[in-house]
């Protein structure tokens, strides 16, 4: 993170409508830090890509600004805001060669045949282009279009690369692989990346800093250890997966403590952290699956600090390293338990057993 | 595994043609009855055509009619030699004029108009009927409309004023629903990338836009230059003393009475394949350079 070379991106009271009345982004505040790999979550039409097309200058802002290194660049064009963009579909031009679609922006910038594509021939090599810098974009595998996208647009030396959801139209297995090789190419450019995505586990896999969205307001921005572990609310704890939500009246407060129940909850407690609720209240309580632990009833007693909820197993998926334990714990909500290969079928469990859903008091969450 | 997926994909494609396959293994009948109707179809619409150029080939005793008598250039060489069939070179000189002027003005003004139609704006779909209401216009009355609207201007009818607005009154609606159907498979993204990259406007249309939309932009130049170069019913009224291809034709059909006509069919047919030849080979040169697969790695 050299300073002085990119700066900090800062979004202002940033809002935008296209039609005056509805607003699919309102209100955005944000800080990137110079150097950060950002990751936009949410699902389409949360406007997550009219704030990257805002930041690229394809789209102005209806109020508000965008501040990148100390400058607001709103009005100003793409090249101006030295900021690149890397499409959907990677939009490469396709009557032009790989070497000529990243030489583009140095032709249109008038520098002789000779010098871009020495530079050309250059990045080329960087990114492992070099074999197919005479091929059309129409016979290249996704990957390699992906590549020469990429290359095409860290041609410019941008100080910020946008990213909308580049890894969408390639199938699981290289989805994995390009998702490490633009983490890479992150760090070896050196410059902020900003991703669009709709996928949790991408946002999570690859950011410094993950924003998640609805509405065209930004519900939660953090590292991807804190929004997956410790969501904010039902719905960023929903979007990211991973957790049971348990929903429920406040029954008593006592100091560290809540009670919580439902009508087919019988009193749980959950600590109280930071959060401040009243009796009466109707919250919403997290538990990470991975945190459930299952055991048969009838066994030793629990120890003190230890939650169990007695249920039915409805269904059970082999997941390789671990088993997806579905239970029947709150009428009409899932309520799933991650349990460890090895664990599970040390004893395994049938559908149908009835078994305890065990957690610790500790590890479950009061969502806002 | 790629073995794998060979194996239980044989049998599954046999299955299937089996089940459309007759049992005994040939066609089925319906296949010979529409075979039929196309070559039926097919005699039907070169018939007649075949007919001239097989009966321009006759000698000097050849006659409008069939038999054919006798196997020459004859008539072609009456064609070009003799004066009383016509101003032929002239003529037919004057119809490639216009139309290629009718071609620019088409192909330029279907761009554009394509350009603009890829956004709603106000009032669009009213533009968009009248720029192609007048194909719904009879020919003839639109003809003599042009004529008489020049006419007012004080301007003189000739093949290159009054007879130009008249064609493209034919070839523009033609010219923009073509570039629509072309413009429909351009994807914005392609000009957001060139902005993106720090192309000027000019740049992008330049560079990037035209070159993608290049096939579709022969096509409509061979639409605007066909259907300007057999104009008949605008032209006639429009195109003042000296006659286009088409009029004079029509009028050799009234006062000349030897296979020269014939010929000279033939021969405007042969210019009028060559033009679509190398419109054709022109589109498939740009195709192939940007062909799917050369061999190289499939998508």
């Amino acid at each position: 993170m050299t300073a002085g070379k990119g700066g900090d991106i800062e979004l202002a009271g940033l809002s935008k409508s296209f039609d005056g009345s509805t607003f699919v982004v309102e209100g955005v505040n944000l800080k990137i830090p110079d150097g950060a790999y950002c990751c936009f979550l949410g699902p389409s039409g949360c406007g997550k890509t009219t704030i990257l097309r805002m930041v690229a200058g394809h789209e102005d802002p209806t109020s508000g600004e965008i501040v990148i290194g100390g400058e607001n660049v709103v009005g100003l064009p793409p090249l101006a805001r030295r900021t690149a963009m890397m499409f959907q579909s990677y939009a490469l031009f396709p009557h032009l060669s790989v070497r000529d679609n990243i030489a583009f922006a140095l032709r249109v910038r008038g520098n002789s045949k000779q010098e871009r594509y020495a530079k050309t021939d250059e990045m080329m090599d960087k990114v492992q282009l070099s074999e197919l810098a005479d091929r059309l974009p129409a016979q290249l595998s996704g990957g390699q279009q992906q590549r020469v996208a990429l290359a095409r647009a860290a041609i410019t030396e941008p100080r910020v690369l946008l990213l909308d959801e580049p890894l969408s139209a390639l199938d699981e297995q290289l989805r994995i692989q390009m998702r490490q090789e633009l983490r890479r190419m992150q760090r070896q450019l050196g410059i902020t990346f900003i991703h669009v995505t709709h996928t949790q586990l991408e946002a999570i896999a690859l950011a410094d800093l993950v924003v998640v969205m609805e509405k065209g307001r930004i519900k939660q921005a953090g590292a991807a250890r804190d929004v997956y572990a410790s969501p904010k609310d039902r719905y960023v704890a929903e979007f990211l997966g991973g957790q049971n939500l348990l929903r429920g009246r406040v029954q008593t407060v006592n100091g560290h403590h809540a009670v919580v129940t439902a009508p087919d909850l019988r009193g749980i407690q959950v600590p109280l952290a930071a959060t401040r609720v009243a009796v009466g209240d109707d919250i919403a309580v997290a538990v990470r699956r991975d945190d459930i632990e299952l055991v048969r009833p009838g066994g030793p007693a629990l120890s003190a600090g230890v939650t169990s909820i007695a249920s039915r197993v409805l269904a059970i998926e082999y997941q390789g390293y671990f088993l997806k334990v579905m239970l029947d714990t709150m009428e009409g909500s899932e309520f799933i338990a991650y349990v460890p290969e090895r664990k599970f079928f040390a004893d395994p469990f049938e559908v149908g057993d009835v078994v305890l859903a065990t957690w610790a008091i500790e590890h479950a969450r009061i969502l806002t | 595994m790629t073995a794998g997926v060979a194996t239980s994909a044989g049998p599954r494609a046999a299955a299937r043609s089996r089940a459309i396959a007759p049992r005994s293994g040939g066609r089925p009948w319906t296949f010979y009855v529409l075979a039929t109707v196309f070559v039926l179809y097919v005699a039907a619409l070169y018939g007649p055509m075949i007919c001239i150029y097989v009966l321009s080939f006759q000698d000097v005793r050849g006659g409008l009619v069939f038999p054919m008598k006798g196997l020459s250039l004859h008539w072609f060489v009456d064609l070009f030699t003799q004066v009383r069939t016509g101003d032929v070179q002239g003529s037919f000189d004057r119809s490639i004029r216009l139309a290629i002027l009718v071609t620019i003005i088409t192909v330029v003004v279907s761009f554009l108009a394509g350009m603009a139609f890829r956004r709603r704006f106000p009032g669009d779909t009213v533009v968009f009927y009248l720029m192609i209401g007048s194909l719904v216009a009879p020919g003839l009355v639109l003809g003599i409309g042009t004529g008489l609207l020049f006419n007012l201007l004080g301007i003189e009818a000739h093949w290159y004023t009054a007879a130009v607005g008249a064609q493209l009154s034919w070839t523009l609606p033609f010219g923009v629903l073509v570039m629509f159907a072309v413009m429909s498979r351009f994807d914005r993204a392609w000009e957001e990338a060139a902005r993106d990259l720090g192309a000027t406007r000019a740049q992008t249309i330049w560079l990037v836009v035209i070159p993608i939309l290049s096939p579709g932009i022969v096509a409509v130049a061979l639409f605007g230059f066909t259907l300007s170069y057999d104009e008949f019913a605008r032209t006639l009224q429009t195109a003042g003393s000296l006659n286009t291809l088409p009029l004079e034709i029509w009028s050799m059909t009234l006062n000349v009475t030897s296979p020269s006509l014939y010929a000279l069919g033939t021969v405007t047919t042969i210019i009028s394949f060559l033009i679509i030849g190398a419109c054709l080979g022109a589109i498939s040169l740009i195709q192939r350079r940007r062909a799917a697969t050369l061999g190289g790695v499939p998508r």
